[in-house]
């Protein structure tokens, strides 16, 4: 029997971003008094550090191989894993393919899911208590899950990951595939950047900077202590900024562990996607934005100023 | 083209959400309801685009009760030919997607179209899990979708960056923000919306293996702490101390 976590690659290596989920699942592997697996899908030459992040051990199919993303393929490697080694759990990252996966899988195996989980579960017999965050971070949700097998997507930054293990054996699996029912023509990543979902700084900028051109602040004060830059959706709907930066309600829901937002209201849309942030800084040189409310520290003052001021002071930290 | 188009009834984005019977029930009242976003503005939106490139049909369907008319009748105005509304209220995203796919197994839609997500329960599942139950292939968060010959081309988001896919139908897509512009309906779609079919369907039994407990409001902040714009020295200083962030 053990928890199953499905690591997503990226460049022939195990994403950072699925060290969470594998420590997550060794702790509740602990709770449930069962092994946590790690399940690794086609070339990863770091599969074995899954063991320090808290695999006891890890199933790497079709190893070397490349195989396209897609969910008919990836659901039946996860199923059959999980069938053979007895998964009680699988868990996931509430990521882009992790999301539709996890419900793609859940499926296949009559699996009751909850998506986005953030806190860790209790365990009550066979029954799993987890949390989620519901009407875009207005409240919360505690589910019960009483399947046999339960799946779950883990959002981002709901534990440290925590590198301190050995590294795991890993055992070779083959799995014959059919062909893919979709080919991937291209792939478009912006590199050198964390990807906002998966940041644990973001900096964030609205209309009240007044114009583009004067983004290179914004980019500064991000340089300065490694963060995503986002912004509000005015601002990428009039193409100052691009689309995949619009945060909100209908854009990418985050929670980083740091929120800057910078000449950004804090409209009811816009907290909504951001309002999971451990902790928000806002500077607004209107003492009514609605914003300073969600806010843990306030800066009543011109952007203009007061952002390459911030920066100045980072900088003095850094060196 | 058979097109198939899931759309879903959430409260409206400013409402103010609270629960009811001993926080086991969320509070309808004085909520108003609209059209999932990513349904109406993005999926339902290119579907009508797409027939009306290459002819075909639009249907939309819906699980939920009588009152949901509302959001199906403004889908058939906004161009939609004819709806579905599977007589239920359903109990989990499982619940939603098996009476979707008993509907639509043996109807042979070259494409199923979902929202990315609802915005109250924010889960994604619905889509993967139609596609899982029909044996379809899934493609999530689509920007982009345009017929190309008999197949199609999808641009979908993926971490940090997006990934062209050739596929061809009959597929589920889920939605996201640039897969098409809003439309409004206008008047004369708001007459026509009434003479279009809608089918009430009952629904299957669905065996349920998640249930919501109870649910809980956010603890409100301790209150802003305000910090003089021209020491950002100390704001530093506390995001470093105190926050522990940086
Ligand atoms: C259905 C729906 C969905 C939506 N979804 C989203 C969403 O996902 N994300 C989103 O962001 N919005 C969303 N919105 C829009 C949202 O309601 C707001 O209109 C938007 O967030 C405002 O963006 P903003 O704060 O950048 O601009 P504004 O509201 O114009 O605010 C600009 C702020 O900058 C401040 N400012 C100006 N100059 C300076 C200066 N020199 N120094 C310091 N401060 C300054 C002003 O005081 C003001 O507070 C949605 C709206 C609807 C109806």
């Amino acid at each position: 029997m053990s928890v199953l976590v499905f690591a997503e690659t990226q460049n022939n290596k195990i994403k950072k971003s699925s060290f969470e989920p594998i420590g997550y699942g060794r702790k509740l592997a602990d709770l449930m008094g069962v092994e946590c697996q790690a399940i690794i899908v086609g070339t990863a030459e770091n599969a074995s550090d899954a063991g320090l992040y808290g695999a006891q051990s890890v199933i790497h199919v079709n190893h070397g191989a490349s195989v396209n993303f897609d969910c008919i393929n990836y659901s039946k490697i996860i199923c059959s894993v999980a069938k053979e080694k007895g998964a009680k759990v699988i868990v996931f990252s509430h990521s882009s393919s992790g999301k539709g996966l996890a419900a793609y899988v859940a499926t296949k195996l009559s699996a009751g899911i909850v998506s986005g989980v953030n806190s860790l579960p209790t365990v009550e017999g066979q029954v799993l208590k987890v949390s989620k965050s519901v009407f875009s971070g207005k409240a919360s949700a505690n589910f019960s899950i009483d399947s046999e097998i339960k799946v779950i997507t883990l959002a981002g930054n709901t534990i440290k990951p925590d590198s301190g293990g050995t590294p795991a054996t890993i055992e070779q699996m083959e799995i014959v595939l059919d062909a893919p029912k979709m080919n991937v023509l291209s792939t478009k990543r912006q590199e050198g950047t964390v990807p906002l979902p998966e940041a644990e700084l973001v900096v964030s900028a609205g209309r009240g900077m007044k114009d583009p051109a004067n983004w290179n602040i914004i980019e500064d004060l991000a340089k300065t202590i490694g963060a995503t830059t986002a912004c509000s959706r005015p601002v990428a709907d009039t193409g100052w900024r691009p689309h995949h930066e619009h945060v909100g309600q209908t854009g990418v829901a985050i929670r980083p562990n740091l929120y800057i937002a910078i000449g950004i209201s804090g409209a009811i849309q816009h907290l909504a996607g951001v309002n999971n942030s451990k902790t928000i800084v806002v500077i607004n040189k209107d003492p009514e934005a609605p914003f300073f409310k969600a806010a843990d520290y306030g800066v009543l003052g011109d952007l203009f100023d007061v952002v390459p001021r911030l920066t100045e002071a980072l900088k003095k930290l850094e060196s | 083209m058979k097109l198939l188009v899931c759309i879903s009834k959430t409260p409206d984005t400013t409402a103010k959400i609270s629960f009811v019977e001993n926080n086991t029930a969320f509070n309808t009242d004085g909520v108003q309801y609209i059209m999932n976003p990513y349904d109406e503005w993005y999926a339902l939106v290119r579907a009508i685009e797409l027939k009306e490139a290459a002819g075909g049909t639009v249907t939309v369907i819906n699980v939920g009760p009588a009152s949901n008319d509302i959001v199906i009748r403004k889908a058939l105005a906004i161009g939609a030919d004819d709806a579905v509304r599977i007589d239920t209220d359903p109990t989990s995203s499982m619940d939603t997607a098996s009476q979707i796919a008993n509907y639509a197994k043996d109807q042979n839609f070259d494409i199923i179209f979902t929202g990315k997500e609802t915005i109250d329960y924010n889960g994604a599942e619905v889509a993967g899990m139609i596609a899982a139950m029909l044996d379809l292939p899934f493609v999530s968060f689509a920007s982009k979708l345009d017929q190309d010959g008999d197949s199609f081309k999808v641009t979908r988001d993926i971490e940090g960056g997006i990934e062209e896919i050739g596929i061809q139908g009959p597929f589920v897509v889920s939605a996201a923000k640039g897969l098409a512009e809003q439309r409004i309906p206008n008047m004369r779609g708001i007459m026509m919306a009434k003479r279009k079919p809608m089918n009430i369907i009952p629904p299957v039994t669905v065996e349920n293996h998640v249930t919501v407990d109870d649910y809980t409001l956010p603890v409100e902040k301790a209150g802003v702490k305000m910090i003089d714009p021209e020491n950002m020295d100390e704001l530093v200083r506390l995001l470093k101390e105190e926050a522990k962030v940086i």
